[in-house]
């Protein structure tokens, strides 16, 4: 039997994952995208664990919400990069740097 | 579990119509040509008229939960819509000229403003995780679209990916800490959960562990330090008619935020999250203040310049009383209310190719147009707090509320930095007043944005005159 703290460790090590890669990654906005997608699977993975040990549904219900808005997240995302690789011609982390003060 | 009553949806009423309302703008803005965009802006300031006559007419007087407990319609929400609506009014009548002038008066800045009220409305009356989500993404989401709106900028591009990954990093953060709290309670409703903290005896770590999740959630979407990296770079990259916007009224729907799940759901942790919003606020404090001087870009200095302002307002929320709760409203406000004067004042001396944001701009602004260097002037006044404005009460009610729970050293801080912070915003006044222009440009603008700026002025002098009627409206929503 796995037990509840097994599943939160696992979403604590994917969250821990996530936030390494977006402070971590120099290179590639695409894997801060990705970075962030891993970011939500990790809290859906504690309200599923929650969910079922509390016999609670409500949980459930919050993922199905938090899935559909990091859909609309990434479409966004993807079509903020768009306009940046058009007007800058890279997706460089380090090359997003103009502005200072 | 019982049904919906039909009753419940005549409280959800201004959302309802802002939702069909802008549905409408958008597809009427489809048959639209050029020339007839007017249609657009007068329909969108009708939507806020419509909503605004819809919230007043159900003014709440006690605190109804509705929808299964996901909504709420207390004082608190309905006085906070009340200022998003003429806050929001304020940003699309400023900006009009501005778009038109740079090629970017379209449909969809006006359709992502009212989206993005929309959000604000259902996180200000959120009364579950689940609406508090949301509405915080469906705000965040139509920011995150009208930063990169001017899509040829590279400014605003690099602006709107940073703000995009921050954001989501910091609703991550956030819900992270909600499915935290989740596990501990058992329950996504706020009465419910509020209930369960304040009930259980030992402050079990999942609890604590779950706050500092919220609070660094909270933090980033605030912009206090140091969760602020992004706010210099948005505000400076986006277009100034977008950093009208995100400068103002989200600041009244955050501090909605921030009493839904800090002093609503985990009032019975405030010990613990008194101290984190103290080292918060001091070092928002310290930060925007000081390096708010070296910036030479106005829209840079009033981005530090909200980050210290957003340290004020923490000062009053972690206060933890009715009355420090009282006074972060009044706060917020009234903050929004200067903050679109002032970027209303940037776009007002801005004209096509120009954009006015170097603080050279203001040079002998006095001798150009006496009436608004003195709107300036009440304005810079209000935010760095000087009677007889209003930023002054503003200010006073906070520290008050700190000094009142025997936090003095926290206000004696407060008011160090706010006199640092005092340089920065009357050497404005020095430049409008005591230095040469470098062009005698007339200020050409349309009648609507010298009238809504007039008022907006007049409207932060004359709160400073009488603060008495909407402090307390603000006592009354925290009984």
């Amino acid at each position: 039997m796995i037990a509840l703290s097994d599943y939160l460790i696992l979403g604590a090590i994917l969250f821990s994952i996530s936030i390494a890669g977006i402070f971590l990654n120099r290179k590639n906005v695409i894997i801060l995208l990705m970075s962030i997608e891993l970011m939500l699977l990790a809290v859906n993975m504690n309200f599923i664990a929650f969910s079922y040990f509390l016999d609670d549904t409500a949980g459930q219900v919050f993922v199905f919400f938090i899935l559909t808005v990091a859909a609309a997240e990434a479409a966004i995302g993807l079509a903020i990069l768009v306009v940046l690789f058009r007007n800058r011609q890279t997706i460089n982390v380090n090359d997003l740097d103009t502005m200072k003060g | 579990m019982n049904t919906i009553q039909v009753a419940e949806f005549g409280l959800l009423l201004p959302e309802i119509f802002v939702l069909v309302m802008t549905c409408v703008v958008l597809v009427v803005d489809l048959y639209l040509t050029e020339r007839n965009r007017d249609v657009t802006y007068v329909l969108s300031l009708l939507t806020l008229a419509g909503a605004a006559l819809l919230t007043l007419g159900n003014y709440p007087s006690g605190t109804t939960v509705a929808m299964y407990g996901t909504f709420v319609h207390d004082p608190m929400g309905g006085l906070l819509k009340l200022f998003i609506y003429v806050v929001t009014a304020g940003v699309f009548i400023y900006s009009r000229s501005y778009l038109r002038d740079r090629g970017l008066y379209k449909g969809e800045y006006y359709v992502l403003g009212l989206f993005a009220m929309l959000g604000m409305m259902v996180l200000v009356s959120a009364h579950s995780f689940l609406t508090i989500y949301l509405g915080l993404e469906l705000l965040s989401l139509s920011l995150y679209a009208m930063v990169a709106f001017d899509r040829d900028s590279p400014t605003a591009s690099e602006a709107a990916m940073k703000y995009f990954v921050l954001g989501a990093l910091a609703s991550g953060m956030l819900l992270y800490g909600i499915s935290m709290l989740y596990g501990a309670t058992g329950s996504l409703d706020i009465g419910e959960v509020g209930a369960a903290v304040a009930g259980s005896e030992d402050r079990s770590i999942i609890l604590i562990f779950a706050l500092c999740f919220v609070v660094a959630g909270l933090a980033f979407k605030l912009g206090a330090v140091p969760f602020h990296m992004w706010i210099p770079d948005v505000y400076h990259g986006a277009p100034t008619s977008v950093t009208l916007f995100i400068g103002s009224a989200p600041k009244i729907a955050a501090f909605a935020m921030l009493m839904r799940l800090l002093a609503e759901s985990m009032g019975g942790l405030q010990p613990d999250w008194q101290g984190m919003l103290a080292i918060l606020a001091v070092l928002s404090l310290a930060v925007g203040n000081i390096i708010a001087i070296a910036q030479t870009n106005l829209k840079r200095m009033l981005a530090y310049s909200t980050i210290s302002h957003m340290g004020f307002l923490l000062l009053g929320v972690l206060a933890g009383t009715p009355e420090g709760y009282s006074a972060a409203m009044f706060y917020a406000v009234t903050y929004a209310l200067m903050a679109i004067g002032a970027f209303g004042m940037i776009i007002l001396l801005s004209r096509s190719g120009f954009e006015a944001e170097r603080l050279d701009d203001f040079r002998g602004l006095n001798n150009r147009s006496p009436w608004f260097a003195f709107i300036m002037l009440i304005l810079m006044f209000s935010m760095a707090g000087v009677p007889p404005t209003v930023g002054f009460y503003a200010k006073l009610s906070v520290l008050e509320a700190v000094v009142a729970i025997d936090m003095v050293w926290i206000a004696l801080v407060a008011v160090f930095f706010s006199i640092i912070g005092a340089f920065y915003y009357i050497r404005v006044v020095k430049l409008m007043y005591f230095d040469e222009s470098e062009s005698d440009e007339p200020i050409n603008v349309g009648m609507d944005m010298r009238l809504a700026i007039s008022a907006n002025g007049v409207v932060v002098l004359a709160l400073g005159l009488f603060p008495g009627a909407l402090l307390s409206l603000c006592a009354a929503a925290f009984p």
